[in-house]
């Protein structure tokens, strides 16, 4: 194969390798590799065919963008979508039941293979649990937190609904290969010391525009961290700006995926040669509970500065941290014990899935014995749509991903961040809490 | 031409409050609350032609695209910022909507300065100095000249696609 001027220098004069055997980062790999190239480098644009195209209830927005379109050409492959109700659900009032009837009415006429109407679940823990997301793939979904799939190796990432209308009709779209930060992280986490305080930990340290434009992989002692946690970890990528965040395929990610009947994939991951644009390490030993304070991600502070802070509402859930494992965390804090009366507790869980694990060990009946609300799974709260808005001069512990502004559909109220232990302790108290602290 | 000029990291939330997102979907549905939460005097009197001038991180958060196609709608000129949120550039990208990366530009920036700005040619001037930033690639130029990408989506369609009814479209993987 003919190398160019700059290759042939590259290689004889400095003993760099040239360009297509020197080592790649996963990005790198995963997006040759869907383009048909034999390799690629960061900066250059190439076009994909992903493997599924995710869409919840903007999708009635998006089909109503390319209505001709859709009567001429139809959907390239009716495999291709997965289409979750989950934002809005139970419809909050008219307009939103006819988007959602709309939608029923567009995956009826094109016999769209992967539907999920409201009450499955929140749409990333639905393409974790249905096995769409597996090593190796490539997903873009119209919503910022697609790049929670890197949890199990997939190269994912957002996208708005213009562009998912448009790979509707063609099955195709760009991408610009990114530059790669690796992040090492490094010892075992403390007892209530959780996957969100380590990831809250990182955007405080990098800042929420850390990683823009970036891929991210996470490297080192990931083998304590269940599926479920490195799900937490990717799916706040994001907020640091990330394109994706992913993790390598260990037995893990091989149990997780046998017990949800995964069987073919192809993973991918970095080469040990591969250049970054940056490298960190965290020693995640060192890390205590954190809080995320208003109005940005990376406004994070220990918990122990925070310790005593009155709150109104607290929001155990959503996509970040809604699995089993984040509420059998919470009823080991409140067994036995009282929600505040100054408090309404939310359990918001991701899954039906997740919600009848938690029914049948028990972890429920705990929660709302010791007072809290249990919501159906979607997302209502966590945008501000419904279930859970809050008044002027309320605050809100949460366990989602975002504390911005009006974020929970008031400009005047706080959202603060924390990990299900926290928010567990603080609902106790009323005020927020260490969660070390109610467990001694 | 008013310029207006805000901080650091403004957020989807604060351009486009997500209680709207699934009931606001078209310009006129939109444009009330447009920066409702940043700048509640800017749906109000925004004007064809103007710019905004922001900080770093402009556009993060959701993806929801509300605020571009709100601010194409509404005519702004170009969006200058320190730096973008991705999702938010794509969709820059996607609506025709022109967003412009000039760190030096924005900081030279104060109340009053005079601005032109040259997207085709790369070119902003700031009360009489000349930055440059550089221009997209042609692959991506070609979706935002065409008038954004479901415009381009549509040529490509018209080029590629032979008139089939829509079932022979259904290739299964």
């Amino acid at each position: 194969m003919g190398k160019t001027f700059a290759e042939k220098i590259l290689s004889k004069k400095s003993g760099v390798k040239d360009v297509a055997s020197a080592g790649k980062t996963f990005a790198e790999k995963l997006l040759a590799k869907k383009a048909g190239l034999s390799h690629v480098v960061p900066g250059q644009i190439v076009t994909v065919k992903p493997d599924h195209l995710l869409t919840h209830d903007n999708t009635s927005a998006i089909i109503g963008k390319i209505q001709d379109e859709l009567n001429e050409y139809g959907v390239v492959d009716p495999n291709l979508p997965v289409i979750v109700l989950d934002h809005v659900i139970p419809a909050a009032n008219e307009k939103i039941a006819s988007n959602h009837k709309k939608i029923r009415e567009f995956v009826k006429k094109y016999k769209i293979k992967n539907f999920f109407d409201a009450g499955t679940g929140i749409c990333h823990q639905v393409v974790l649990e249905k096995g769409f997301a597996v090593p190796g793939s490539l997903i873009v979904g119209s919503d910022s937190h697609t790049c929670s799939y890197g949890a199990v190796n997939s190269f994912s990432t957002g996208i708005d609904r213009t562009e998912a209308a448009s790979i509707l009709l063609t099955g195709e779209t760009w991408l610009k290969v990114p530059e790669t930060i690796r992040i090492t992280l490094k010892g075992k986490l403390k007892k209530f010391v959780s996957a969100k305080d380590v990831i809250l930990h990182i955007i405080g340290d990098i800042s929420s525009s850390g990683a823009n434009y970036c891929s991210i992989e996470f490297h080192g002692d990931i083998g304590q961290f269940s599926v479920s946690d490195r799900f937490t970890i990717a799916n706040m990528g994001v907020e640091a700006g990330a394109k994706n965040t992913v993790f390598q395929v260990d037995d893990v990610t091989v149990g997780y995926l046998k017990k949800i009947g995964v069987k073919d994939y192809n993973p991918v991951w970095a080469d040990p040669d591969a250049s970054y644009l940056k490298e960190l390490t965290y020693d995640i030993s060192k890390i205590s509970p954190v809080v995320a304070c208003p109005h940005n991600v990376d406004n994070v502070k220990p918990v122990s500065e925070l310790a005593g802070t009155e709150i109104n509402q607290c929001l155990i859930g959503t996509c970040t941290n809604g699995r089993e494992n984040d509420f059998r965390i919470a009823a080991e804090i409140l067994k036995g014990k009282k929600v505040s009366p100054d408090i309404r507790l939310l359990i918001l869980p991701a899954s039906k899935t997740v919600f009848e694990n938690c029914l049948k060990d028990g972890t429920i009946e705990i929660l709302s014995n010791a007072g809290a609300i249990i919501l159906p799974s979607g997302c209502g709260p966590c945008l501000g749509a419904h279930q859970g808005v809050l008044a002027p001069g309320e605050r809100c512990l949460s366990t989602a991903n975002r504390n911005f502004k009006g974020r929970m559909g008031c400009k005047e109220s706080e959202i603060y961040l924390a990990s299900p232990a926290t928010v567990a302790a603080s609902a106790i108290h009323g005020k927020i809490t260490d969660p070390r602290e109610v467990r001694k | 031409m008013r310029v207006w000029k805000y901080g650091d990291n403004i957020n989807t939330d604060m351009l486009f409050p997500g209680k709207y997102t699934y009931t606001c979907a078209t310009p006129e549905e939109i444009k009330p609350h447009l920066l409702e939460d940043l700048d509640p005097s800017f749906a109000g009197n925004v004007k064809n032609g103007d710019i905004i001038f922001a900080g770093k991180n402009f556009g993060c958060g959701s993806s929801r695209e509300q605020p571009v196609l709100g601010l194409k709608s509404v005519g702004i000129q170009a969006v200058i910022a320190e730096s973008f949120a991705r999702i938010f550039y794509r969709a820059g990208i996607n609506q025709g909507l022109v967003l412009i990366e000039c760190p030096d530009a924005v900081k030279t920036y104060s109340e009053g300065d005079k601005i032109q700005v040259d997207a085709k040619k790369g070119a902003i001037v700031v009360a009489g100095k000349l930055f440059s930033f550089p221009i997209l690639p042609n692959e991506i130029l070609a979706i935002r000249d065409a008038g954004g990408l479901l415009a381009y989506t549509r040529l490509k369609l018209k080029k590629t696609k032979k008139v089939l009814n829509p079932k022979q479209h259904t290739i299964t993987r």
